[in-house]
């Protein structure tokens, strides 16, 4: 799998969404990314990627597309 | 109002006495202002005191609102299109709940300023995390209250997180086990509201006879001690008690509620709840809710300069409780610091481990 892949679906287990739903997703604006679903999406990239987040970044990652820029922070280039 | 990014540049615990007291009043005032234009509830409720929030000149001032006019009334500063999340408290069926208003501001604040009072009780790094709870607290979004906003909340400061208890709240002692033969002799975080922890880990473990290795485990619990004080289980003999079945020695108290999330007070290694420099407590006497002197019992004013969506930043809980310093505190982190000692009498059960009732 490719990052992209593994990216999008961390998404779609972690969040309950389609594919085609998650690069739209902003915390917060979907009943599927609320707080329960942040804390279990973190896990899902962090299972992913075998990194571990920093909790600036946890608190930060409000967006599908922002959540690409953190994860370079790791080295994950998506 | 001051911005975020100068907000959370301030360490938690690094302001004096008179800086602090400066810093508070400036926010507290600015909130106050806001709120009395935005919400004309508060409005209403600070004419009817003869406030005038511009004249503040000591945040000790403001006139605190009972914590159980937001079960009463509708209290938010922002139009609901910039709603983002309501939390309640925790209550038992029949009780109302409180209902706290959030736009996305607030939310944010809270988490980010939790996140620097937990960086400097748990230590910069993510440790293994333990809950002492069930995940039918969070799975279950009917239940989803104040016991579920703590576990989610403070979960995010843990990794590898495990929930020690099945959805019939049953101890998982293999899981446990598995969890700490993975991360052995690693620091380990656990989390839980007090009576949960006492009934379902404690005396479990004492009733099969089994004892577990957590010396290096740090236990962060809330969420009140009636239902333990009836037990006559006091905070010395919860300390010894787990310590007896587990090892564990650092054990830290911390008082917090819905009502201003994020601004928790937490107990450090000499055992007292303090504050961070985001909030403040007051006691006041309960008859004429005059200011109390340092080691007077009264009722526990709190103040936080996050509540930004909702008119929340002075509220009056139905806590007792007394000042212990100011500045002083052998741990060295500055501020005041304070003992809780109950519940009020006659005051309705809310706290997030008091409310929880037992299936027979």
């Amino acid at each position: 799998m490719t990052n992209w892949e593994k990216y999008v679906q961390a998404f779609v287990e972690a969040l309950e969404v389609s594919a085609e739903e998650a690069p739209a997703l902003v915390y917060g604006q979907s009943k599927a990314w609320d707080s329960v679903g942040h804390m279990t999406l973190v896990a899902a990239l962090e299972d992913a990627f075998d990194i571990m987040m920093e909790m600036d970044d946890i608190i930060d990652l409000s967006s599908f597309a922002k959540g690409k820029e953190i994860l370079g922070k790791y080295d994950v280039e998506i | 109002m001051i911005d975020e990014a100068a907000l959370l540049a301030i360490p938690p615990y690094g302001l004096l006495r008179e800086e602090k007291h400066a810093f508070l009043t400036r926010e507290l005032r600015a909130l106050t202002e806001s709120h009395a234009l935005r919400c004309p509830a508060y409005a209403a409720m600070l004419a009817a005191t003869g406030t005038v929030p511009a004249a503040i000149t000591a945040w000790e001032d403001l006139p605190p609102l009972p914590v159980r006019l937001f079960k009463e009334f509708t209290l938010t500063s922002v139009p609901d299109e910039a709603l983002y999340k309501t939390i309640t408290s925790s209550g038992t069926t029949g009780q109302q709940v409180s209902r706290i208003y959030l736009d996305r501001e607030t939310s944010a604040l809270q988490s980010k300023v939790l996140a620097k009072i937990m960086e400097n009780t748990l230590g910069g790094s993510r440790l293994p995390m333990i809950i002492l709870d069930t995940s039918a607290v969070i799975q279950n979004r009917a239940l989803f209250s104040a016991r579920g906003a703590g576990i989610i909340g403070f979960g995010l400061f843990g990794r590898d997180k495990i929930y020690a208890l099945d959805a019939d709240m049953r101890l998982d002692l293999e899981g446990i086990r598995a969890f700490l033969a993975r991360h052995g002799g690693e620091p380990i975080f656990l989390f839980g509201f007090t009576y949960m922890v006492w009934q379902h880990f404690y005396a479990e473990l004492r009733r099969l006879g089994e004892t577990l290795d957590l010396r290096n485990g740090i236990l962060l619990h809330g969420g009140g001690w009636k239902k333990l004080a009836d037990q006559a289980v006091d905070h010395a003999q919860f300390n010894r008690a787990l310590r007896e079945v587990c090892g564990i020695r650092r054990v830290l108290d911390y008082y917090g509620m819905v009502e201003q999330t994020g601004t928790v007070y937490v107990e450090c290694e000499h055992g007292r709840l303090h504050a961070p420099v985001w909030a403040d407590v007051l006691i006041r006497r309960p008859g004429d809710f005059s200011v109390a002197a340092q080691g007077e019992t009264g009722l526990i004013e709190v103040v936080s300069i996050l509540p930004r969506s909702y008119p929340g930043h002075a509220l009056l809980t139905e806590d007792e409780g007394r000042l212990l310093g100011e500045d002083d505190c052998p741990c060295g982190r500055k501020g005041k610091t304070f003992e809780v000692l109950g519940r009020v009498k006659r005051a309705e059960t809310r706290g997030c481990s008091d409310t929880y009732e037992q299936k027979r």
